[in-house]
């Protein structure tokens, strides 16, 4: 199969990396400005809130694309993915902050209230709970200790990245078409995972048959 | 009936100037009015009274008021009706009020405005723990009730939204957030206390079409979506009529759907409040959730021996 894009020269891909980091945090820090000057219209904190669990949901979808842009079009942004989760996870805890810091003046008993009686919220912070193992053995050493048990442990994102998509459904009075796009990108990510391994087995075969056929004929097909 | 509070203050200290308006331009504003058209797409100037209702807290900024909407017919983004209304006409305008009155009949826009008008700043609590404070321009709806004579019979009032797919987006389309046209309904007893008006105006103008033009009920004890917007119709029932909200989420939006700190709703406490405009990004702007939304003594006279937990 042809890559989509030119690759990019090995040289740039570290920079990439941490320009990803820094165009990530762009729209935090763009809602904070437009917040603190009193630009966000109507209830400033609670679109804040808002703005900064949207941006999670997206980031933690872009997370779940890395693999099937892969398996489906040898797309390899691997090296983003660490980036694309941490900027979720960093994206759940800014959203939990702003609901505790600015929305909730940290009124512990109110906030406790709500995390236990109130299924969004409870879902929301179970998320934000999983979230931060994933995010503390997300550097290389973790990796290399932990070895297949990492993995193991980091499939804990698709539970996650559902609860996201969940939460954001549930805290609105009518489902709509933006929360039912989560809905539907999240549930198309997850079923990936659970079709890819008989998908990836028939393209491995496949590729060896074309292999396998005389210079001239893969040359013709 | 509970009693009729008299002013606190003398009507002149609490007037705004700006509505002592010049009783030409205002004969003006009503003309265009009546004239229909593109003159009522701008807010037509109103002359009301004032009132003997006032709230001490401070007006919400006119452009909360009307930038700041829940009206589902038009989009469930907050700017979405200031921003997809720009289309619909609320010019001309019936009234229809049948059912169970002496007198059916159908009310122009022109009569509806020729009700004695009064300002009536209320407190607006939503049901999605937010507020503001508006000040309406409407007449009391027991003065509309009382020129149909209702019937003994009649114990409910339903009012009825209008449906114009071609002026409100939310009405057309594949994602229809609910089932048209907006229901609701109070008791009549509800709806004849004086505090229940029928609002044609806020700030002094005629109503914006984000805020419900050309006529909307506000009933300040009640959550937001009690207040049906763009009324077409208005009939008086012997039982309990169907409202938009309670039928498509029974367990979260009850008939009653008074303000009470004490019930929550299943997905927020409705115990704080957040005062839009108010506050900014670091202050707070939230404070506690008054019963009855601060009209406990004008209003909890009407259910009493019953459990509002229950009747929520």
């Amino acid at each position: 199969m042809m890559t989509l894009v030119p690759a990019l020269p090995k040289r740039f891909h570290g920079p990439s990396v941490w320009a990803l980091y820094a165009l990530g945090f762009i729209p935090a820090a763009w809602a904070f400005y437009l917040g603190a000057t009193g630009q966000l219209p109507g209830n400033a904190v609670k679109e804040f809130e808002h703005l900064l669990g949207l941006w999670a949901l997206r980031f933690l979808v872009a997370t779940l694309t890395v693999t099937p842009l892969r398996d489906l079009f040898d797309l390899n942004w691997l090296r983003y993915r660490r980036a694309l989760g941490l900027l979720a996870f960093y994206y759940v805890l800014m959203h939990f902050l702003a609901y505790m810091l600015l929305d909730q003046m940290l009124r512990v008993p109110a906030i406790l209230a709500d995390i236990a009686r109130r299924p969004f919220i409870t879902i929301g912070m179970a998320a934000l709970l999983m979230l931060i193992p994933l995010a503390l053995t997300s550097n290389n050493l973790s990796i290399r200790k932990l070895g297949p048990r990492w993995n193991k442990l980091h499939r804990l994102v698709y539970v996650i990245a559902a609860a996201g998509a969940l939460h954001f459904s549930m805290a609105v009075k009518v489902v709509g078409p933006e929360q039912m796009l989560y809905i539907a990108l999240v549930a198309l990510l997850l079923t990936w995972r659970a079709v890819r391994t008989p998908f990836l087995r028939w393209k491995r075969q496949r590729t060896a048959v074309v292999r396998s056929r005389p210079a001239t004929q893969k040359a013709a097909g | 009936m509970p009693a009729y509070r008299p002013p606190r203050i003398a009507a002149s200290e609490i007037t705004p100037e700006r509505f002592f308006l010049d009783r030409r331009s205002f004969l003006a504003a009503a003309g265009g009015l009546v004239l229909g058209g593109a003159s009522v797409a701008h807010a037509a100037a109103l002359k009301p009274s004032t009132s003997p209702y006032k709230v001490d807290e401070t007006l919400t900024p006119e452009k909360d008021v009307t930038s700041y909407n829940n009206f589902y017919e038009f989009g469930t983004g907050k700017g979405d009706p200031a921003a997809n209304s720009q289309a619909f006409k609320p010019t001309p305008w019936t009234v229809k009020v049948d059912g169970l009155v002496g007198k059916p009949r159908e009310f122009g826009l022109e009569e509806l405005l020729a009700f004695p008008l009064e300002e009536r700043p209320y407190r607006m609590r939503c049901v999605e723990a937010w507020s503001m404070v508006i000040p309406w321009v409407g007449f009391p709806l027991a003065s509309l009730l009382d020129k149909v004579e209702p019937l003994g019979s009649a114990k409910y009032i339903a009012f009825e939204t209008v449906v114009r797919p071609e002026e409100m987006p939310g009405q057309s389309g594949y994602f229809q957030p609910l089932p048209w046209p907006y229901r609701e309904g109070l008791r009549l007893d509800e709806a004849r206390h004086p505090l229940t008006i029928l609002a044609v105006g806020l700030y002094g103008k005629t109503l914006p079409n984000q805020n419900g033009a050309p006529i909307r009920l506000v009933v300040p004890w009640k959550y937001g979506f009690k207040g049906i917007k763009s009324i077409v119709r208005i009939s008086l029932t012997e039982t309990a009529p169907p409202c938009t909200w309670n039928l498509a989420a029974p367990d979260e939006y009850g008939f009653y759907a008074n303000v009470n700190p004490a019930v929550d709703h299943p997905r927020w406490s409705q115990a704080t409040e957040n005062r839009i405009g108010e506050g900014g990004f670091f202050g707070s702007n939230r404070r506690d959730t008054l019963p009855f939304n601060g009209y406990a003594d004008d209003v909890a006279g009407l259910y009493a021996g019953m459990d509002l937990r229950v009747n929520f």
